[in-house]
């Protein structure tokens, strides 16, 4: 069976939760996302704590815009602004900029007291980071996002964490950037590209890239879905596809 | 047995009690349970100057469109379905408003230190961030304690007026939340000075608890104002289990907004 570049993005953000245990996989929304929580938790990570895309904590695992059976909890959003700062919680954001040092803009474009475009806000952001592991999701890898600098810092970046990670900010963590062409990391607090997803060179991902990435002399392909996976997807979370909706190759 | 005190308003009372220049705190979150019809009696009435502070949605947007939002005080101005608001953009872009930018988790503790009558609450979020940077009033403290942590100091978002949508309100102001989030309505209650509260539908106080558990009542008499019974008072955003969000109509919003004549046309609404 072969992955579609859509399937290969699911699994590379699911593979952001290994190893998180007992704590809520947070995602911005979105097909990609909220399927990459539910395959780990389905396969690899079955103590994850999912929801239903608003306060529901679900106890079974339904698909994409399906309704749960079983519920096991409450998180309205008090309690999920809570939980940010409490920081039992791993969440998969999202970024209109991203730059070297991991800093994101959702906010807006431009000067922000007179902003080009103006964006969402910086929603949660900076608790997010602050508080939380975070990883981000960029469905199109270009160089209009990936930009030598940000013109809002919403998300905080290694660099702007700076000598607070050992008080204030000791909980900031940036974990992994999964894109389409993609995944990357942080290495010394730069960004590193750890895989190229099936069919992506590593020169279509630093053409794509408004700055210089660590590249490792050897960078693997970033690993196919199982044949479980993909019938989970498939069969069980998306079966109206959503996910391709999401992600152009 | 004496008879119950009467809170009940009409919408052109309520929009009439309020003068221009106040901070109005507007509940609910994004495009969910926003009191629409209070809203929408703001927008027909001669206020103007106003401070809104709001997770904020088409309530918002439509503050700035009508030049009734001289600031906005926001983690963010979304739709949900639709991310980005039209009208609070075009504000923005054009600079024809004060806008304090805080995080989500920021203005819930600011909140929580108006209603607890506090001066500020601590907060690791926004460090780092340049939420720092484009708030230059804002402060950071120091804990007292061993830990010596340097945190911001999130100010109490104080407010005059408080506007809130609930499910069910009885005549004296105890309000009902009927849906899975009570959001931070109760919080806006107790911040405010003075608070409105909207609802789906009055109830006489001995019927409340035959739709919803005692947990469901989420503000007391005592921080309401003013009750207004305002059947679909938020629509076009959502009110769970009465109505969700009208998808189709926040849609056409956003497409008549995009051009002067269609919008003029789509304003209509306003004055339903």
């Amino acid at each position: 069976m072969n992955a579609s570049r859509a399937e290969v993005c699911v699994v590379a953000c699911a593979e952001a939760f290994r190893g998180d245990g007992e704590i809520l996989a947070a995602g911005v929304g979105g097909a990609v996302t909220v399927l990459a929580a539910r395959l780990a938790r389905l396969t690899f990570e079955p103590d994850l704590i999912t929801t239903d895309g608003t306060c529901l904590l679900t106890g079974d695992v339904p698909p994409l815009g399906a309704e749960p059976e079983v519920i096991e909890g409450w998180l309205p959003f008090r309690d999920h602004l809570w939980l940010v700062l409490h920081g039992r919680r791993h969440v998969m954001l999202g970024a209109s900029q991203i730059d070297r040092h991991g800093n994101t803009n959702i906010s807006c474009i431009g000067d922000w007291a007179r902003p080009t475009s103006q964006l969402l806000g910086v929603r949660g952001a900076p608790g997010n980071t602050a508080c939380d592991p975070a990883s981000y999701w960029i469905p199109r890898h270009s160089t209009r996002v990936f930009v030598p600098k940000v013109d809002m810092v919403s998300g905080v970046g290694h660099d702007r964490a700076g000598s607070l990670r050992h008080r204030e900010l000791r909980h900031h963590e940036l974990r992994r950037v999964v894109t389409n062409l993609c995944v990357l990391d942080f290495d010394g607090g730069l960004m590193r590209l750890v895989s190229v997803h099936p069919g992506v060179s590593v020169a279509d991902v630093a053409g794509n890239t408004g700055f210089p990435l660590i590249v490792p002399d050897e960078v693997p392909e970033t690993r196919l879905p199982t044949t479980e996976e993909l019938h989970i997807i498939r069969d069980v979370l998306d079966p109206g596809g959503l996910r391709e909706r999401e992600v152009r190759a | 047995m004496t008879s119950p005190i009467s809170k009940v308003m009409s919408v052109e009372e309520v929009v009439g009690s309020l003068e221009s220049g106040m901070t109005v705190g507007i509940g609910g979150w994004g495009s969910r349970r926003k009191p629409m019809a209070l809203v929408k009696g703001i927008l027909r009435s001669e206020l103007t100057d106003l401070t809104i502070v709001s997770y904020g949605g088409a309530d918002v947007g439509l503050l700035c469109a009508y030049g009734k939002a001289r600031k906005v005080v926001a983690p963010f101005v979304t739709l949900d379905s639709i991310p980005l608001e039209p009208h609070f953009r075009a504000a923005r872009q054009a600079g024809a408003i004060e806008f304090v930018e805080y995080d989500e988790g920021m203005f819930m503790f600011g909140l929580l230190a108006a209603a607890h009558r506090l001066p500020f609450l601590p907060t690791r979020a926004g460090l780092g961030s340049d939420v720092m940077r484009v708030n230059p009033s804002l402060r950071t403290v120091r804990s007292p304690y061993e830990d010596g942590e340097e945190l911001v100091a999130v100010p109490a978002l104080t407010m005059d007026v408080a506007l809130i949508h609930l499910n069910r309100a009885d005549r004296r102001g105890n309000a009902q939340y009927l849906g899975p989030d009570p959001y931070f309505d109760d919080l806006y209650a107790k911040a405010a000075d003075r608070c409105y509260v909207s609802c789906e539908r009055l109830v006489d106080t001995a019927d409340l608890l035959k739709e919803g558990p005692v947990q469901s009542l989420l503000v007391s008499r005592s921080m309401v104002t003013g009750v207004v019974e305002a059947p679909g008072g938020a629509r076009f955003t959502s009110c769970e289990p009465d109505y969700g969000r009208d998808e189709e109509f926040q849609r056409a919003y956003v497409a008549a907004a995009a051009a002067p004549e269609s919008w003029r046309e789509f304003t209509k609404w306003v004055h339903e």
